[in-house]
């Protein structure tokens, strides 16, 4: 059976929605009947996406606006996370592993890494000023 | 709902971390372990994880400064009951060519004897 479904939410920019984030996308993929495996996965690179756009994009302010788009299509999970913070100047850079812009918040320059080692797909978008978006594909192989 | 529980053993705190770590709660963990290690009375910190299902890079970032700030005390850092997947979070980030991990926490809180 094709499955075709895809729903966008909008949250503020407090590190409790992390948590939300990870909830909601965990109940829209479970109709793919995935492995405690791939939704780990997929939880990991969300929370990462969210919390870069809270920590860095609105430089850990509550006030900006967090939109989270998923789509399923057939056996693709399409995740988008996108920011309006201060965006990201060099995205080559950042996306090197261990490279973080604020090691005196304690970053590990990780979160990049992770979404690259549990997604198929990762797409960044960005430019300073404007805001980032994160696209991630993750293929789930039991659906 | 608090996310985690600590117990202090002598100058080791123990911090039995629940369910999911990520930046939010470690926060709050965060918070909790710096005022006892300003305040002198730890020295070592052991982060449990039994019955932990999830870690993101904000559980390593929250880890390694812990250990960056009871190091320049000469304490430790150590963490016990790791499962598969933290363990590969654990081990792409490089945190174990610093902290050591244990099979239990009673392991654990021998070595740091
Ligand atoms: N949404 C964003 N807006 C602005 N800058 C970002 C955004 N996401 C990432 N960055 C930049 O990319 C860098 C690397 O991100 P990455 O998630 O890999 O590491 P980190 O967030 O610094 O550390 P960690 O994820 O381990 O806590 C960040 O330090 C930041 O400079
Ligand atoms: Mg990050």
């Amino acid at each position: 059976m094709r499955k075709h479904k895809e729903f966008s939410i909008t949250f503020n920019s407090i590190s409790e929605n992390e948590g939300f984030a990870r909830m909601v996308v965990m109940a829209f993929m479970t109709c793919l009947d995935p492995t405690l495996e791939e939704i780990a996965d997929v939880k990991t690179a969300v929370s990462e996406a969210v919390t870069n756009a809270i920590i860095h994009g609105y430089n850990n302010k509550d006030d900006g606006k967090i939109k989270m788009e998923c789509k399923i299509r057939d056996n693709h999970l399409h995740i988008e996370v996108s920011d309006q913070g201060v965006g990201i100047e060099n995205i080559e850079k950042a996306m090197e592993p261990l490279f973080t812009s604020k090691p005196e918040w304690e970053r590990s320059g990780m979160g990049f890494a992770f979404m690259e080692a549990f997604m198929d797909e990762l797409d960044v978008i960005s430019s300073p000023g404007k805001g980032t978006k994160v696209k991630m594909v993750k293929t789930i192989y039991s659906a | 709902m608090k996310g985690y529980r600590s117990e202090q053993k002598g100058t080791t705190m123990i911090l039995f971390l629940e369910k999911e770590v990520d930046h939010h709660l470690a926060g709050e963990i965060r918070k909790e372990i710096d005022d006892k290690i300003d305040c002198g009375s730890i020295h070592n910190i052991i982060f449990d994880f039994k019955g932990v299902g999830f870690m993101d890079s904000s559980g390593i970032g929250m880890i390694m400064g812990r250990y960056r700030k009871v190091r320049f005390f000469g304490g430790k850092v150590a963490v016990s009951c790791i499962e598969r997947r933290i363990d590969r979070i654990f081990s792409m980030s490089g945190v174990y060519q610093l902290i050591p991990k244990y099979p239990t926490l009673e392991s654990a809180l021998e070595s740091l004897k």
